[in-house]
Formats: C-alpha cells, structure tokens, sequence
C-alpha cells in the first residue's frame, strides 16, 4: 500500500492500487486486523475511482486569439 | 523577284516597324496576355549567379522554356529548384528584347506531381531522422485519463466533430479547440504555433493547460495535406512536453508529423480511442473489483467464523471436564462418614485394651528405673572405654617389639638351601638315568649286530643276490640276469672271482631288513 493520501492519486494509480489491494485480500493469507485495514482502503479507493469516473463531464472550449496570436482566453463551443 | 517589285502587293501599305517598334509591341502583347500563368514542366539547367538571381529552362519533350527567379522572390521560394524536379512554375512571360528572345520570370515554384512531393518528403525524413528526432525512446507514454485535451484542428468540419462523438461515447472530458488552417499556406505555421501555444500554457493558469494533444485533420490530397509534413510542423511536435497524437488524413497517409509524434492514430476517430478509456468499462472493472473487494473481505471474516466455530465445537464441555471428578467425590463422600465412624470405634476399643494396664504410678516406676540405669552405664563408659584404649595400645606396642625382619629372611635362605640340594639330586638323578639308558642302548645294539646276517658273513657263510634279491632258491638263481655274492668285505659278481673288479656296495644299504632296524636309530 502506497501512503499518498487517495484523494490526491489519478483514477489510474487509485485503480492500480485497489487492484493490488483486491489481490491481496484475496489470497487470504492477512491477518483479520489487517483484512479490516485493507478493506477499508479498498472502499476508499474505490470511492475515489468511482467519482473520478462520474464526474466526466464534457465541457468543448475553442481558444481565442489576440492580435499576435497568442490565446486570450476560452469560448464555450456548442453544437459539435 | 523584280515582278514582286514591279508589281506591288496591297500589304505594301502597311506601316514599317522599327526592329525596337516591334520587339516592344511584341513584349506588350506577350505580358498583357501572360501576366500570370501556371507552367508546368522538368527543370532544365539551373543557375544561381553571384547576384542571386536564378536562371533556369523550364522544358518537356518538344520546348524549351527560359525562365528567371529574382533575387529576391529566391529567398522566400520554400523549395529549392533542381534540375530534373518536375515543377509548377508560377509567373509571368516577358520578352528580353536584346537578344530576341522570351521567357518566363518566376513568383513561386512548387514540386508538381506525387513523386516529386515524396521525393522531397523522403529528403526531410531522412534530415529528421538523422537528428534523433524519430527516436522511439523520444516517445512519451500518454496519461491513461486525462482531464484536459487539446485539439489542433479546423474548428469546423468532421475532424473535430468525430472526436467529440468518439470522446463523448467512450469518456467525456474537457475539450479545448486551437482553431487553425488545416491546408493551404497558413496551415504549417499556424499548427506549429498552436502546438507551441498549448504548450506555453501554465498548469493552473486561466486557460487549463491539456494534459495531451491531439493534432488532427480529415482525408485529402497529398498536397492538402502538405502543411503537415513542413518541417516547422514536425519540430514543434518533436518539442512539445505534452503527449501528441498525430491523426491526419486517412490510414494510408502518413505525413512528417506523424513520425514525430508519441502515437500516430489512422484516424481523427481512432486519436479519440487512444486519447481515453472507455468510462463505462472502468466503471464495470471497478464494480468488479468492489464486488471482489466486499467478498474477499467478507471471506476473511468467515473463514474464521467458521474456525471458530470448528474449534468451539472441538472444546470439550466444562460439565464433562469435572463429570468423573465430581461422581468420585460424591462415592467418597458418601463413605467417608461411616468410615469415620468405624475408625473411631476400633481405635477406641484399641485404646481401651492399652489404657487398661496403663497407669501413670507405674509408667513413673518405669521410666525412674531406666534413668537409673542409664545414669549407672553412663558413668562406667568414659573409664572402660580407656581401659580398653590402654590395652589395645599396650597389646599392640608388644606385638610390634616382637616384630623383627630376620625372623623373615631366615625361612627364605633355608628354603633356597633346599632348592639347591633338590636340584642337585635331580641332575645326579637325570646323569644315572641317562647312563643306564646308554647302557641299554649298547647292548641292544650288540645284540642286533649279533642276530644280524652280516655275523654271520663273519663266521663264513655268504649271500647270494640276484637283480638285485637275495636269491635263496636254485630256480631263483636260474632266472637272474647276473649274480652276485656278499662276502663281509664286500660283494663279488658270480663267476668272476678274484679277478672281477669289485662292485662292492655298502653292506648295510642291501639288507632291506637291516633298514628297518638302524631308521630307528
């Protein structure tokens, strides 16, 4: 188990993780204080990866440029 | 001829040109009528002179054209003429009237054809790749998620529309669009800068910084598709930090960009699937894994529910732990009063018959007696015991005065006196023996000489051999071979007497008998 703290992990290291922790509980060879640890871990992970999942949101931005073409800011593109 | 003279034609008023006059009307109809044409053609000759201008023959089979490339219009051209490259030259025709001739001066020149096209792609690859710049470990991995994606591309058209659908169907993300010219002139610098651009951006600034790219452009032409394979393009691809994907034209085009970039998908589709997972699928895989989770977790616990259990189960009840002990203990407990009772009342019938004969008076008498007589021993045992120390000691110092060690040796010398005589009376013993048993032997031996034929031979009698036998019979003595007589001196071949040489032989070898007797000896 890694110790940076689930909430600041990408989707993919919190997968990666969960997997491992899903593995290792799986083999069975834990002791149960550290099952419960694991498992805790894992709904955690779990969570996370969840809302990274929900929270996909689409959100299309065309640049805008200025006079020198260098970008000035965003505007919301719809209809694509 | 003189009849052309003399008779003149009606073209004879027509007006005389000056050879000027019609150089120069000549220059005015040429480029009032090819101010701007497009030539396509094989580039003959190519000359650059010292002043920068360029001179060279644009031809085909059957024409040769002359062309030149001002200085200036030289220095902008974005390919280099060559000789033999099929071109398309962009101009105007003039005339050079000094020398009668026309040409064309050249605005632009563009390799014409596919073959000329690739040939100078293949030169550009072949530069870029000698850089290091295709170098696979110069690929960067692309996020698996990434939040932020940037697109290079027209924002109109089907490009940008089939990557929304496709990152719509499979993630949605945040979408940030640099509108550039996907062909023509302005393509290549503009892609470039916006490539350079997304890159400029500060993570965490007001414009989000993508965390990859995707530069992309529908089907088209070789020559649509050109500013993809300008050399600007394909060193700002090289450059930029953040992941690239390449995706343009179809999937049998292959431009200079894409060998730049981290990954070259077929399609502005196929960009969309590199770019993102499928959200749906991840969300399935991570149900999976919360299923998995919430088993193998609830497992653990009832694997050792059910241990526990197994093993409660194995325990022996605490009531059959003291069963037999507590049965025991109400069997002797059950006795032990009767038995109590019955010890105590033999003990007091014991006690009765002792307690009669026993009376304190008389175990008083008893006791002062054997006191007495203890007191009296006591005093005695200290002097007897001296007395007896004394005599000891006394008996002891005597027998130790009568001790003395000649006493000792003196049976020792009479004993080896003894031995002496002894052995003396042994030998004298053996000498006698020895002398009566010689004795013996002698006279025997006398007696044997006696008793023997060879005593005989002494008194006069002889012995007759034959082959070797003693012949004894007159037939015997028919059949030897040769005879022989024994004399005691010796033997004598029958028949020879005297004369014969003698053959005597030791007479105590012939006699077999006389063998016999002496191997005893």
């Amino acid at each position: 188990m890694s110790d940076t703290p689930v909430a600041e992990m990408s989707f993919e290291q919190a997968m990666a993780e969960l997997q491992e922790v899903v593995g290792k509980l799986e083999a069975g060879d834990v002791p149960l204080e550290a099952s419960i640890t694991l498992y805790e871990r894992g709904a955690e992970l779990k969570a996370h990866c969840e809302a990274k999942l929900k929270a996909a949101q689409e959100k299309v931005e065309a640049i805008t440029m200025g006079e020198n073409g260098a970008p000035t800011g965003t505007t919301p593109v719809e209809g694509l | 001829m003189s009849d052309l003279i003399d008779d003149p034609t009606p073209g004879q008023n027509a007006p005389e040109f000056t050879v000027s006059e019609i150089s120069g009307a000549v220059k005015r109809l040429i480029e009032g009528e090819f101010a701007r044409v497009r030539i396509r053609g094989e580039l003959g000759r190519v000359m650059t002179y010292r002043s920068g201008h360029v001179y060279l023959d644009l031809k085909d089979d059957k024409a040769v054209l002359s062309g030149v490339i001002w200085k200036g219009q030289a220095a902008r051209m974005s390919v280099k003429p060559e000789e033999g490259m099929e071109v398309v030259a962009t101009g105007r025709l003039t005339t050079f009237p000094g020398q009668s001739k026309y040409q064309i001066v050249i605005d632009d020149i563009r390799p014409a054809g596919v073959g000329a096209l690739m040939a100078m792609l293949e030169k550009r690859k072949a530069a870029l790749k000698a850089e290091g710049l295709f170098d696979p470990a110069r690929k960067k991995e692309l996020p698996y998620l990434p939040e932020v994606i940037g697109v290079v591309t027209s924002p109109q058209g089907a490009v940008i529309r089939d990557i929304l659908h496709r990152l719509r169907d499979r993630f949605p993300r945040r979408v940030l669009i640099w509108p550039v010219a996907v062909q023509g002139k302005a393509c290549a610098p503009q892609v470039a800068a916006a490539i350079e651009g997304f890159n400029r951006l500060a993570p965490g600034g007001p414009i989000p910084r993508p965390d990859l790219l995707i530069v992309a452009r529908g089907g088209g032409s070789i020559e649509d598709l050109w500013g993809f394979n300008e050399e600007i393009v394909a060193r700002a691809a090289a450059a930029s930090q953040i992941p690239l994907i390449s995706a343009v034209g179809h999937e049998t085009d292959t431009t200079l960009i894409d060998f730049v970039s981290d990954r070259r998908a077929p399609t502005p589709t196929a960009a969309a699937e590199l770019a993102v997972p499928v959200r749906m699928e991840l969300l399935s895989r991570l149900d999976e894994m919360d299923g998995r989770l919430r088993r193998a977790a609830g497992q653990a616990v009832e694997y050792r529910r059910q241990r526990l259990r197994d093993l409660g189960r194995a325990l022996p009840r605490p009531e059959t732990l003291v069963m037999t002990a507590a049965q025991k203990l109400d069997l002797w407990g059950e006795r032990l009063p009767s038995a109590l009772r019955s010890v105590v009342s033999a003990r007091r019938v014991q006690l009765g018959e002792v307690s009669g004969s026993l009376r304190p008076g008389l175990l008083r008498r008893m006791l002062e007696e054997q006191r007495r007589g203890a007191a009296a021993t006591g005093a005695r045992l200290r002097p007897g015991l001296l007395r007896a120390l004394r005599e000891h000691r006394r008996a002891l110092d005597l027998r130790a005065a009568g001790l003395r060690p000649a006493l000792l040796s003196r049976p020792a010398r009479q004993k080896g006196e003894q031995f002496s005589a002894l052995a003396l009376r042994l030998s004298d013993i053996a000498g006698g023996q020895l002398r009566y048993w010689r004795n013996q032997l002698d006279a025997l031996e006398r007696l044997r000489q006696s008793l023997g034929y060879e005593e005989t031979l002494k008194r006069g009698y002889a012995v007759v051999w034959g082959d070797g036998r003693v012949v004894t019979t007159k037939a015997a003595a028919a059949k030897a071979d040769a005879l022989e007589i024994q004399f005691q001196d010796g033997r004598l071949p029958a028949g020879q007497g005297a004369r014969a040489k003698p053959a005597a032989r030791p007479a105590a070898k012939a006699p077999p008998k006389g063998d016999d007797q002496g191997s005893l000896f």
